[in-house]
């Protein structure tokens, strides 16, 4: 079989079953379990929450990050096996959302990881969830979920910018 | 020549053999997922899930090792489990089984659980000790009520051969016999910790202990292991339905007997996984040390009791 052929396969293999790691740092975190649960079910679409980082495929940023939390987000980010994708859950990972002017969390998530979707709504609601997963899925079939890639490829640039938060707050603006 | 063809035959069969029992071990997570989940009012994933969920963490791209142990230790634990099937009659049929394989097994029993222990140990995660110390606890504990009520079983049929226990049963199975109730309840309990189902989840309670001994565990590791559990399923489940609900035999002679008998060995392994699943379903962890009481506190005196009710069956 073809190269092609092959990653396609894997491609939808790996659509059909989404392992996701919920790092809960703000808000959002407390849409997960109805999202999980008898109401909205997400298993019925294969995906399933696991423990670990070397486990998941999925890593969701549940809101705001701080820069102590930025630095653990990366260790996990870094632990899990490719292909991993990165999805940004509400307005803070996006542009701070209300807390844009605080001193101690980042403005824009995508400085420092690859972010696959971003998930508008302060907080979005677990249809929100639901239909983000679905449209990751759809990316993940065309293979334009390429976070990953993006990440091996610009590591210099991001760990620039990692090392720039850690030492003095954020880098936007 | 003839011998040297007749070998490969045999040996093709026997891949067959183990590749089918590892098939129905991974439909049976699918199933077993689907069962738990409308047990929850829930419409849960596909029955196919198990092979979507192995095809995806084979085909992962990075897989991280942490040294060759690491990696041998899950060929380890697939070929012992591969092993134990090969050596218990399924549906009556008989690959490698000999006289006295009812210890062999009990033995072989223990093998792909020390693999995986070691893989966890080689993997150096805090939480995966913690799951490997709590796996062996569990071990020891479940492993007491389940060889005496084994030993009730060799005693009534005089014979330490788990094909000849399944003969012997042809027309009656042993769980209809007064004292065989008990003891299969007793299995029925050590089967649960076998196959690591709630209440006695402890090794791998994923809330505690993030997965304990799978903790380090990803890509194509993570895959073999998946494998690894379908099949213990197929294992534990065929070795209780071996010892107390007669293998499934319902005909003797010929293809279609053994077709007949297939089916019906599947029918009662489902049975025997779903009830565990329903088990699981309804009831939270136990702490490793009520588990421990458990077995060796009420279990192993329940086995006991069966035991001289079958001993003294025996000898009036
Ligand atoms: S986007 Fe809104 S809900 Fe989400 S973390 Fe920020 S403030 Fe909280």
């Amino acid at each position: 079989m073809k190269y092609e052929e092959w990653s396609k396969i894997s491609r939808i293999a790996s659509k059909k079953s989404l392992w996701i790691l919920h790092f809960c740092t703000g808000c959002g975190a407390i849409e997960m379990p109805p999202v999980m649960t008898s109401r909205f079910d997400m298993e019925r679409f294969g995906m399933a929450p696991m423990a670990t980082p070397r486990q998941a495929d999925v890593l969701l940023i549940t809101g705001y990050l701080t820069v102590k939390t930025l630095k653990r987000v990366i260790q996990v980010y870094e632990q899990m096996q490719d292909p991993k994708y990165v999805v940004a859950f509400g307005s803070c990972p996006i542009n701070g959302g209300m807390y844009w002017d605080s001193y101690n969390t980042i403005n824009q998530l995508d400085k420092y990881l690859p972010v696959d979707l971003y998930l508008a709504g302060c907080m979005p609601r677990p249809e929100g969830i639901i239909n983000a997963m679905m449209e990751l899925m759809e990316m993940i079939e065309k293979g334009e979920a390429r976070g990953w890639e993006k990440y091996r490829k610009n590591y210099e640039k991001y760990k620039k910018n990692q090392e720039m938060a850690f030492k003095f707050g954020k880098v936007e603006e | 020549m003839v011998t040297v063809v007749s070998g490969l035959i045999n040996v093709l069969i026997i891949a067959i053999y183990a590749t089918v029992a590892m098939m129905i071990g991974i439909l049976f997570m699918g199933i077993g997922r689907k069962i738990v989940a409308r047990v929850h009012n829930r419409v849960g994933p596909p029955i196919y899930q198990g092979f979507i969920d192995i095809a995806k963490l084979i085909l992962k791209k990075t897989n991280i090792t942490h040294g060759w142990i690491y990696d041998l230790a899950l060929l380890f634990s697939i070929t012992g489990i591969v092993l134990t099937i090969l050596f218990l009659p399924i549906g009556g049929v008989k690959l490698l089984s000999t006289e006295g394989d009812a210890f062999l097994v009990l033995y072989l029993l223990a093998i792909p659980a020390l693999g995986f222990a070691l893989g966890a140990g080689a993997s150096g995660n805090p939480n995966s000790a913690i799951g490997v110390m709590r796996a062996l606890v569990m071990m020891l504990s479940y492993e007491l009520p389940f060889v005496i009520s084994m030993v009730a079983l060799m005693i009534y049929y005089d014979t330490t051969s788990i094909a000849e226990i399944v003969a012997s049963q042809y027309g009656k199975w042993a769980i209809l016999i007064p004292p065989f109730a008990i003891s299969a309840a007793v299995a029925d309990m050590a089967l649960q910790g076998m196959l690591m189902e709630a209440p006695f989840d402890i090794p791998i309670a994923p809330h505690e202990i993030a997965s304990g001994p799978m903790a380090e565990f990803g890509g194509k590791h993570l895959g073999s292991l998946m494998i690894y559990k379908a099949g213990t399923i197929v294992a534990y489940t065929t070795l209780f339905v071996d010892l107390f609900l007669g293998g499934g035999v319902v005909m003797k002679g010929g293809i279609v007997a053994d077709v007949v008998n297939f089916i019906v060995w599947f029918i009662l392994i489902f049975l025997v996984f779903t009830l565990s699943l329903l088990i699981n379903t309804s009831f939270p962890r136990f702490r490793i040390e009520q588990a421990f009481k458990f077995y060796w506190k009420y279990e192993a005196v329940l086995a006991i009791i069966a035991l001289v009710w079958v001993y003294w069956m025996v000898i009036s």
